[in-house]
């Protein structure tokens, strides 16, 4: 009995230690990447590929998620608001809530989702290949030659990613309120200029989705770096990539919010 | 400089608290064709590895070109690698460039030649190999001994002077391993480069090798030019040479003792 109690805290503690070291680990790819990123910003060629990989080629869902996700707030908003009978300001509330909050978010966890696997998936792959011993061998850093230009790339795609989304999410708002339900015109773009600010949301917005790429992007790199050089191991790094992309965005985002309102 | 390229002093080294090597002495001489033999599991992978310094000894010493691998820094170690050329057991292309890319790769890496001047060096090392047509195909459109000729093409990219090979042979038809065995010899001899062939492919290695490193349980129990390899009494050589199942090499994995095994079986 009182073996068991011990071991089991045992297993605990291994636990907890494990998560930790994994945390330094982490955090000394992060420190090594930053510290080997002169390459791909002098060959920015190199980020610019990447770029393509991992920002262009997430347009498609991230283009088509905001259309929904601006109709659904629009038909949401539009609801409620009619309520206290101020249905005019279904714009601002759209646009708010796209540029503070559901831009950014959801735009990370797409991004994680659609790119992040993709990154953790193929330096995982890369590894399993000997790929990157093979640059290793050559005398090339992988963490300069193929780490470094994702992750800049990564950082770059994600506010770009997120003001298309709120753009494109604010137009769908947009076919809701005006064609659909017949919210004068006028009033849905006048109220949403008078009352979105530029610093207040804009660039507090543009600042959540900047370091949402930094977080999203660099633990999907650490996993499939990280990754055991075998089918299960690479899809579990894959699995690993998404829960904690989307648990680190959700936290960051709580945290960063409780600044920016306070300021 | 000395005779010997690469010389391993009495390495000694563990990987989870598992001795692999137990003080291990070879002797790479400039020009020759040297194999490193033993069965699947002996470390002969982890001694080209040793040699590249992506693994640090845990005794004795590995030294190339007469300084010791693991006391340089990262600089000092890359400087080192820029001598040598590794084909990895399945090529380890690139799998995001093409053919001409990936052969193309250390020279756009470590060089400023004008991209006319790689184009040409890549034509070069490709026809080298036979695949000078295949250059603009995508690694996963290779069959396996073209990937190899590729990984070969490239890992001469930079004209090494120390060529590595790992299972060169692993998994080919026997006319891609004529191929390859052609190779790394005209290969050896043409850039005046020392190769070190890690294998367990007696009949092919012992057609083109000059000298023998046979590696068991850590140590070297054996060595010599082929000729001598091949009349050798020794039981271990005299297994594996002749592929015998059973000998110094058990067939079976440690075991408790078979009858005593299975009665035990019946009581639980």
């Amino acid at each position: 009995m009182f073996n068991h109690l011990v071991k089991s805290l045992r297993g605990i503690g291994h636990r907890v230690i494990d998560r930790i070291w994994r945390l330094g680990c982490a955090a000394r790819f992060f420190f090594y990447t930053l510290v080997l990123s002169g390459e791909s910003l002098r060959r920015f060629g190199l980020t610019i590929r990447e770029m393509y990989f991992t920002g262009v080629l997430s347009l498609i869902i991230i283009l088509v998620s905001a259309l929904f996700v601006g109709m659904v707030l629009g038909l949401q908003g539009y609801n409620t608001l009619q309520k206290y009978g101020s249905s005019e300001a279904i714009g601002v509330l759209v646009a708010l809530s796209l540029v503070r909050e559901l831009g950014p978010v959801v735009t990370a966890l797409l991004f994680a989702g659609r790119a992040g696997t993709a990154i953790t998936a193929e330096i995982g792959l890369m590894r399993a290949t000997e790929q990157l011993s093979a640059m290793e061998m050559m005398a090339v850093n992988p963490i300069a030659r193929v780490v470094a230009p994702r992750f800049w790339a990564g950082v770059i795609s994600m506010p770009l990613l997120a003001a298309l989304f709120s753009m494109m999410g604010v137009f769908g708002g947009y076919l809701v309120a005006v064609p659909l339900l017949g919210i004068d015109e006028g009033a849905f773009w006048s109220q949403m200029q008078a009352n979105v600010d530029f610093r207040e949301d804009i660039v507090n917005g543009v600042i959540k989705s900047f370091v949402f790429g930094i977080a999203c992007t660099i633990i999907a790199l650490f996993e499939g770096y990280d990754a055991p050089p075998t089918a299960e191991g690479v899809s579990r790094a894959t699995t690993r990539t998404v829960v904690n992309s989307s648990l680190a965005v959700l936290g960051l985002d709580f945290v960063l919010t409780s600044f920016m309102i306070s300021v | 400089m000395t005779d010997n390229i690469v010389e391993i002093n009495n390495l000694s080294f563990s990987y989870n608290n598992r001795l692999l090597h137990k003080g291990i002495n070879m002797r790479f001489p400039r020009g020759k064709v040297v194999a490193i033999m033993g069965g699947s599991g002996s470390g002969k992978t982890t001694l080209l590895r040793l040699i590249g310094g992506q693994l640090k000894p845990s005794a004795g010493e590995v030294r190339v070109d007469g300084k010791v691998v693991h006391e340089q820094d990262r600089a000092g170690i890359y400087q080192l690698r820029r001598k040598m050329g590794m084909l990895f057991q399945f090529g380890a292309l690139f799998t995001d460039l093409s053919v001409f890319d990936n052969v193309a790769f250390p020279m756009r890496e470590h060089t400023d030649l004008p991209e006319s001047v790689i184009r040409d060096l890549v034509l070069l090392k490709l026809n080298a190999v036979g695949l000078r047509g295949a250059r603009d195909l995508m690694p996963s459109e290779l069959s396996g001994g073209m990937a190899r000729r590729v990984a070969l093409a490239r890992a001469v990219a930079l004209d090494p002077s120390i060529i590595m090979y790992d299972e060169p042979f692993a998994g080919l038809d026997p006319i891609s391993m004529g191929v390859i065995v052609n190779l790394i010899r005209s290969l050896n001899d043409a850039l005046g480069a020392t190769s070190i062939v890690v294998t367990h492919d007696v009949h092919e290695a012992f057609l083109f090798v000059d000298y023998v490193y046979f590696v068991s349980a850590g140590v070297v129990v054996a060595e010599g030019t082929p000729e001598e390899l091949r009349c050798s009494e020794m039981p271990f050589v005299h297994q594996f040479v002749h592929g015998e199942a059973d000998g110094p090499v058990p067939f079976h994995y440690a075991a408790p003792d078979y009858r005593q095994d299975m009665l035990r079986g019946a009581n639980v």
